[in-house]
């Protein structure tokens, strides 16, 4: 790095250039993630080795969970001569890229700061979802693979891994994770000690911070790199072989006996949440109910598409069928498992005592559902008592479920689970599921794939009350295409970009355009 | 008290000659500060020199040592105004503001400044917030040098240069009777870098000395004939007493070579990037070498037309370097050349981008062309430079263009200003969309996702007044948003006075967070802490109600979604004439968390009860559509993917950031979400009584939940 070299044969009067060349290091982090801290550190360590060092950011406004960046160059001291370094990073001239998320890794990849000629990029693979990732109704969150593709590409070098997880494990942030990667990666040529020596000097919480940097250490030596997958993994059971009671295993030896083997996994998913829904019988109910969509299904030579439509109903059915009910909401807070969930996810320890509050905004619809089918449409038939009885039930309850005298209301609602079938919220839920189901096997025969797009529709309704009923909207309006498209042999794609469209805002913008796209084809 | 402190880095203040100064180019400046024996500074927050107020703040002890006098001004004018202490009396007085934002607010103040002139030197730091980490409009604070006639330094970007700057900024305003702007950039204020320190000199001239020898010069007051008096003193005297001090003390520099082919003019602030893209052709060498003749000018104003021409003479073509627009010095140097028939040619926005940031790649396009054009035999068997372009143009590449997600700033996890604008989304549902008109804050946040509120902002403090056309018969009225910051900045004046009188029938929302919270966090009028240096503790709303407004009111817990709710809707809709003031007070969160979290470790480490809150999720009652996320944008309220087969979309999730601000049961509650959220109260050292009732409620409810599980006909888990 010392050599002179002279461009004297360009300029007679030129002076003897040397070929030195900082280090230049980038570190793309968000607020709150400690970046600052890391930039201090790799500054300390570089002028505590006899290096001249210096960092800039641009903090501000943008520490505000914005996405910031801090830059740093460094240089071994030379008697009596200062370097000038830069105050903002040259793209394509970086050799170190630390990203403190695995977006901000994209982000530094799209800003041309890694070059595979010479760029070693450290990053932790975890995800902090921006705002619009997250505030879909549907799923927006950006696909990791792309980004690992392009890092992979733009990069000389990566070590890329969940720094995060590993740091929180271990009492610590992020900075001091990625700050033992950057040791272990011998981007600085400084010992390790050197840097365990950098973070004491610091002062603050050194003890979590140096397990946090021995472990990423440690994890960048072994398994510098963690693979991400596309989509998020799902959780499919085989079949037991036995459940451990008469009437579950009948409904295994059900879904074995009469049904194909690509069914088996949802199926076993599907009776597993309704007998925790309600009870065996239901989830008998539910088989005889996609048996006759799988009869359906044969009848169009469904083995030769892998019967995705028994596939899909085996998904839906359940899914419609578990409906959201108040019933279901009480019972899913009163659990023994669920107490134990909260303490776990709350981080408490065993000396300390939890209460949760619960909060809860009953409307008389709600009511009205819970009862059974004549007394709720005989009060729904007369306005103003409705109303009336509204003004009374209407408002935010908190419910402190750890309480006894919650506890019992709550308790006294979920068992309400045994007169389920009978109320006139499932009623209408089943009369719904009726049709819907009944659209799909009236499509089958013209056009097997848009049948089972149309099964794929049930993913638009969720949520309660203005949710509920907006949910309920979308997925009409998107079937409201069908007739149009039953005939187009691109139907099925069709169905499928007015559902994706229908979950990419709140009001339906984008459902709107596309619909209006689909009345010209 | 400020976000940030500086309490430790404060002691490196005290170092003495010869000792070596590591730090923040903030840190710097206070040094410089105390070296040159300024007498008061004074100065208003915002970014790039937040924390420059925030190391004064800090470093009362040392100032106070030293009779230094420090205060936090009201506004910038107020600080512009305050170096008319410097006009009768020799004493150094420093300021410093964000620009050009606040040399906009200042510049009243500094007009009549420059036409007076001052005797003791007077600089304005101004911390010009340009190109990227800028939060304002792209402007040059180069105009107001001009127009006023002050004069402006633009140092190197490195400590030693930028301490010097100061050092001589006061010399030159006392030699020429005449304000220094001193220009720092957002990174060298947070650059860290080290100097050399000199000991700290104690003010020459007190204002105390001041004050008990009061003297007076009518000539010094801005009125006719006085002020036409101003003019000429400026011309004939002012102007060139200054350039002979920058000629003579030689605060412009030369590198490189004493001649050559071509030359290049560059503003100090600009003079590392320039330095890194010819050492990226080839022409220059980390440790400052240059093979280019380089003029470097970090006095950015006035220009010694000298040295400009001695420079340019003998060369066939010079690059003037300056960023943004207009081309203020690029023009200058066609006049100085013109007049003195010199037939250099001189380039500059030619080659280079008339607007944005001069980063590296842009230097190196620009520098580029201009070598090709004048001498392209220096470029020499062209090494190659850094280029991304072609791993940029890769198709994995611009895939990921699609993926990565814009990150703006946004509103802190459990920040008292969400809960408003969750508020103002239901009241939309309900009302329709209003016209919004913004102000400056952490509160501007409004206009992004999720919430996607707010039309105009016209400046800090100027919300109320930038709705004020709007005060006719119509069926809906306007909304005016303002923090605490901004109302007393100017606002109460500007825009609740101005409604007041007017009989404006808008709303006005003032969003109180106790602080300049987008600042750092700064104490104001309003602040409720107790502050022994200021006054604070002062009522927003007896303000209000003191010039005349009469329908106020106050709020004081904004995670109150559903009161804020019906007050908006009330304020909207109510027939009362005049303003409709909405004053919504919650602490900001990022200055209580750092107040209270100490205090509660403390006190549950001494063994007392203590009850923590934080929300949850349960996700087996989410359905994943995010509406309460929609509602919210909290960092801390994220999403994600659940193991369940059966559900497609992420269900919503609360991480352990959370702090239990309450929003998100409020929302869900108010706008009747979902029953998915549940509050934890998580109870430390519990007491025996505590335990007792625990033990009593498990026994029972355990009972009901083993008698329940023992009914169950489920598949094991």
């Amino acid at each position: 790095m010392t050599d002179i070299v002279t461009t004297a044969d360009r300029h007679a009067a030129a002076p003897a250039l040397a070929a030195d060349k900082p280090l230049a290091i980038a570190v793309l982090a968000m607020g709150g993630q400690g970046g600052g801290v890391l930039a201090d550190w790799i500054v300390a360590v570089a002028e505590e080795n006899g290096w001249v060092a210096q960092s800039t950011s641009v903090p501000g406004v943008a520490q505000r969970t914005g996405a910031t960046i801090y830059y740093i160059e460094a240089i071994p001291a030379r008697e009596g001569r200062e370097p000038v370094l830069s105050l903002m990073p040259t793209p394509g001239d970086v050799d170190v890229v630390i990203a403190a998320e695995l977006m901000e890794a994209g982000r530094s990849v799209l800003r041309g700061l890694v070059t595979p000629d010479r760029t070693t990029l450290i990053a932790s693979t975890h995800r902090s979802f921006a705002v619009i990732e997250k505030e879909k109704p549907g799923d927006g969150i950006g696909n990791p693979t792309v980004v690992t593709d392009a890092t992979d590409f733009a990069a000389r070098r990566t070590i890329a891994f969940d720094m995060e997880t590993l740091a929180v494990k271990n009492g610590s942030v992020v900075s001091a994770a990625l700050f033992g990667a950057v040791a272990a990666a011998g981007v600085l040529p400084f010992s390790k000690e050197a840097f365990e020596a950098t973070i004491r000097a610091g002062g603050k919480g050194v003890e979590p911070s140096l397990r946090a940097f021995n472990a990423a250490y440690e994890r960048t030596r072994q398994k510098p790199k963690d693979t991400l997958t596309a989509t998020p993994p799902k959780r499919l059971d085989a079949l037991p072989e036995t459940a451990g009671h008469a009437q579950l295993d009948a409904l295994v030896q059900r879904i074995r006996q009469e049904f194909p083997a690509e069914a088996w996994p949802l199926l076993y998913a599907g009776v597993r949440k309704l007998t925790d829904f309600q009870d065996p019988a239901y989830a008998d109910e539910y088989l005889d109910r996609v048996a006759t969509l799988h009869a359906l299904d044969r009848e169009h030579d469904g083995a030769a598409r892998g019967h995705a439509f028994t596939v899909q109903a085996a998904k839906y059915t359940a899914v419609a069928m578990a409906y959201d009910d108040v019933i279901r909401v009480a019972d899913l807070k009163v659990r023994a498992s669920r107490f134990e969930r909260v303490r776990r996810e709350v981080g408490a320890k065993a000396d300390q005592i939890v209460y949760t509050t619960e909060y809860m905004h009953p409307r008389m619809e709600e009511i009205c559902g819970t009862l059974p089918k004549g007394w709720g449409e005989w009060i729904e038939n007369r306005p103003t008592l409705f109303a009336r009885l509204d003004r009374l039930v209407n408002r935010g309850r908190r419910v402190r479920t750890g309480t006894l005298f919650w506890f019992a209301g709550l308790y006294g609602v979920s068992a309400l689970r045994r007169i389920r079938r009978k109320t006139l919220r499932h009623a209408r839920e089943a009369a719904h599921r009726e049709a819907w189901l009944a659209l799909a096997a009236d499509t089958i025969a013209a056009n097997y794939d848009l049948a089972v797009e149309v099964l794929n529709c049930r993913r638009l309704i969720k949520g309660y009350s203005d949710t509920h009923a907006r949910g309920h909207s979308k997925f009409d309006r998107v079937l409201s295409a069908l007739p149009a498209l039953t005939a187009r042999e691109d139907g099925a794609a069709w169905l499928r970009r007015l559902r994706q469209a229908a979950l990419l805002d709140e009001e339906g913008v984008a459902l709107d355009g596309a619909l209006k796209t689909v009345a010209t084809l | 008290m400020a976000e940030r402190s500086f309490a430790r880095e404060v002691e490196d203040l005290k170092l003495g000659a010869g000792e070596v100064f590591r730090g923040e180019g903030i840190l710097a400046i206070t040094k410089a500060l105390l070296q040159s024996g300024v007498g008061y500074v004074g100065g208003y927050q915002g970014s790039p020199i937040s924390h420059l107020m925030d190391v004064l703040a800090d470093a009362k002890d040392v100032m106070e040592e030293l009779g230094v006098h420090f205060e936090t001004s009201a506004s910038e004018a107020t600080a512009a105004a305050m170096l008319a202490a410097s006009v009768m009396y020799p004493v150094r007085g420093a300021v410093t503001w964000k620009s050009t934002a606040g040399t906009n607010v200042a510049s009243d103040a500094l007009s009549n400044l420059a036409s007076g002139g001052v005797t003791g030197g007077a600089l304005v730091i101004i911390g010009e917030d340009y190109g990227e980490g800028s939060s304002i409009m792209q402007e040059r604070s180069h105009a107001f040098a001009m127009k006023s006639q002050m004069w402006l330094l633009n140092p190197r970007p490195n400590l030693p240069s930028i301490v010097q700057a100061v050092e001589d900024g006061f010399e030159l305003s006392e030699v020429s009777n005449t304000p220094v702007m001193l220009q720092v950039g957002i990174r060298s204020c947070h650059m860290h870098g080290q100097f050399v320190a000199k000991d700290n000199r104690r003010p020459q001239y007190t204002l105390r000395q001041a004050l008990e020898n009061p003297s007076r010069d009518v000539n010094r007051i801005v009125l006719p004939p006085a002020s036409f008096l101003h003019e000429k003193e400026k011309i004939e005297q002012r102007w060139p007493a200054a350039v002979a001090f920058v000629r003579n003390r030689k605060l412009n520099e030369h590198f490189g070579p004493q001649t050559g082919d071509v030359g290049i003019i560059v503003l100090g602030g600009l003079y590392n990037s320039l330095l890194r893209t010819l050492q990226q052709l080839g022409l220059a060498d980390v440790y400052g070498n240059s093979a280019i003749p380089l003029y470097v000018l970090n006095v950015a104003y006035p220009l010694v037309d000298d040295e400009v021409a001695e420079f340019c003479v003998g060369k066939k073509a010079v690059l003037m370097v300056e960023e943004g627009a207009p081309e203020y010095i690029e023009q200058s140097l066609h006049t100085i050349l013109r007049r003195r028939d010199i037939r250099t040619h001189l380039s500059g926005k030619d080659v280079l981008p008339i607007g944005g940031e001069y980063t590296a790649p842009v230097l190196m396009q620009g520098l580029s062309a201009f070598f090709e054009a004048q001498a392209p035999h220096l470029l020499g068997n062209r090494p190659p430079v850094p280029d991304p372009s072609p791993v940029l143009a890769d198709k994995r590449i611009k895939a990921l263009a699609e993926v990565v997600p814009p990150r703006p700033a946004g509103f802190c996890t459990g920040c008292p200003e969400r809960p408003i604008f969750a508020a103002m989304k239901l009241v939309e549902k309900e009302l329709g969309p209003h016209h919004i008109s913004a102000d400056i804050g952490c509160h501007l946040f409004s206009i992004l996702p999720p919430f996607n509120l707010g039309a105009t902002t016209m400046g800090y403090g100027l919300g109320p007044a930038s709705a004020s056309a709007f005060n006719v018969e119509a069926d809906k009225r306007s909304i005016a948003v303002m923090g605490d910051g901004g109302f007393w900045h100017n606002g109460l004046t500007s825009g609740v006075s101005n409604a007041v009188f007017n009989k404006q029938d808008g709303v006005i929302l003032v969003v109180d967070n106790y602080y300049s919270a987008a600042t750092g966090g700064q104490d104001i009028m309003s602040s409720r802490a107790r502050n022994p240096r200021r006054k604070t503790n002062n009522s927003i709303v007896n303000a209000v109600k003191g010039i005349g407004a009469t329908w106020v009111r106050q709020i004081d817990r904004t995670y109150d979604v559903a009161r804020l709710r019906d007050t908006l809707r009330e304020a909207l809709t109510t027939k009362e004439p005049g303003p409709k003031i909405i004053v919504a007070s919650s602490e900001c969160m990022l200055n209580k968390q750092r107040r209270v979290k100490p205090q509660f470790a403390k006190a549950v480490k001494d063994g007392r009860r203590m009850v923590r809150e934080r929300f949850g999720v349960d996700e087996d009652v989410c359905t994943g559509d995010h509406a309460c996320i929609r509602l919210s944008g909290c960092p801390s309220l994220s999403v994600k993917h659940t193991d369940d087969p059966l559900k497609d979309d992420p269900v919503a999730a609360i991480d352990n950031t959370c702090v239990g601000c309450g929003n998100c049961g409020e929302v869900s509650e108010a706008a009747v979400l979902c029953p998915s959220f549940y509050r934890a109260d998580i109870i430390h050292n519990p007491t025996r009584i505590d335990r007792f009732l625990a033990a009593v409620r498990g026994k029972v409810i355990g009972w009901l939940q083993a008698r329940r599980e023992a009914h169950r006909i489920v598949f094991a888990e």
